[in-house]
């Protein structure tokens, strides 16, 4: 609960307890997303095989994960806001498993 | 605001599976056509837009601890450091106008064909793989195209809100319009994340 928390705001989910992320921290993720950056570049000149795709996303990832908890603050959020970002990108999930089982099973042996 | 997120990754996620099934079906040609892209500006890219998405971030805190100048100025900054990246898409994109790359009845793929007459290491492609490449420019202007498109309706909002943060309406505790719209930017940059492996760099190393 910070100092600049607002009683009337306590209805929306969203704000059920304000935190103020402080610039330390958004410098801490700000100088991380630079860093796997440059490691993301750096591991695309090297060839890794099948892994250079999955290194890649890998760190795509990681990425987004860190911006989503701190830039967007959903590590400070509700339990209603994390299951409502969760549930987003699980859906996605669900959905592309689906379609390219699809589509794989459609030309089975040809991928 | 997250609801419309939501729906959002859906939007771009079609997109997403669109590329990575014919990213499937045609290896080859979006091996070499995803070559034609450069790096260093797509990396550069990357650097201003996590940039921006830090001072949008620095930009909620000040709006949340009531210091309007500071919220002012991280405002201008996002909206500058947005303007930068389309620039640089904007070169991206002439470029592939000057040499044919954009798809469509002037596409050209003699690059493509004979790789060697142009000085590129890439191997040759048959003449119907090589219109394949096509669909990879088609993918790559469709989602940088709707990720830029993004922008532009994000800093025409950023321009609404440096205005009303002028005025003082973000300054006393009411920062829901300033939070709202720093996920909206942080989505887009997240979008971007992605986008910059799956164009630029994961198709260095053809022969594996």
């Amino acid at each position: 609960m910070s100092e600049f928390h607002d009683p009337a705001n306590v209805v929306n989910p969203e704000h059920a307890d304000h935190h103020i992320i402080t610039p330390v921290t958004y410098s801490i993720v700000f100088a991380t997303l630079l860093l796997f950056t440059g490691i993301t570049v750096g591991a695309a000149y090297v060839d890794l095989g099948v892994l250079n795709p999955i290194v890649a996303l890998a760190i795509a990832s990681f990425k987004a994960v860190i911006v989503i908890l701190f830039f967007m603050h959903v590590k400070y959020q509700s339990k209603l806001v994390k299951m409502t970002v969760a549930a987003g990108f699980f859906t996605f999930l669900v959905l592309v498993t689906m379609t390219l089982t699809d589509y794989m099973s459609r030309a089975w042996g040809l991928w | 605001m997250w609801l419309f997120l939501l729906t959002e990754i859906m939007f771009f996620g079609g997109l997403f599976f669109s590329y990575l099934l014919y990213r499937n079906w045609y290896h080859d040609a979006f091996v070499v056509a995803s070559n034609q892209l450069s790096i260093p500006l797509g990396a550069t890219n990357t650097a201003i837009l996590i940039g921006s998405g830090f001072f949008m971030a620095l930009g909620v805190w000040a709006a949340e601890v009531r210091k309007k100048a500071l919220l002012v100025l991280f405002l201008v900054i996002t909206t500058v450091l947005g303007l930068a990246f389309l620039g640089i898409k904007y070169v991206e994109y002439h470029e592939k106008w000057e040499k044919h790359h954009i798809p469509g009845a002037h596409f050209d793929v003699s690059e493509f064909v004979n790789p060697q007459a142009y000085g590129l290491k890439e191997q040759p492609l048959a003449p119907d793989m090589a219109q394949k490449t096509q669909v990879f420019f088609s993918l790559y202007f469709a989602m940088t195209g709707m990720h830029a498109l993004h922008m532009i309706i994000g800093i025409g909002l950023l321009g609404w809100l440096t205005f009303r943060a002028h005025r003082g309406d973000f300054s006393s505790g009411y920062v829901a319009p300033i939070e709202n719209f720093g996920l909206y930017w942080h989505f887009v940059d997240i979008v971007w994340l992605f986008l910059f492996p799956l164009l630029y760099l994961i198709n260095r190393h053809p022969g594996s």
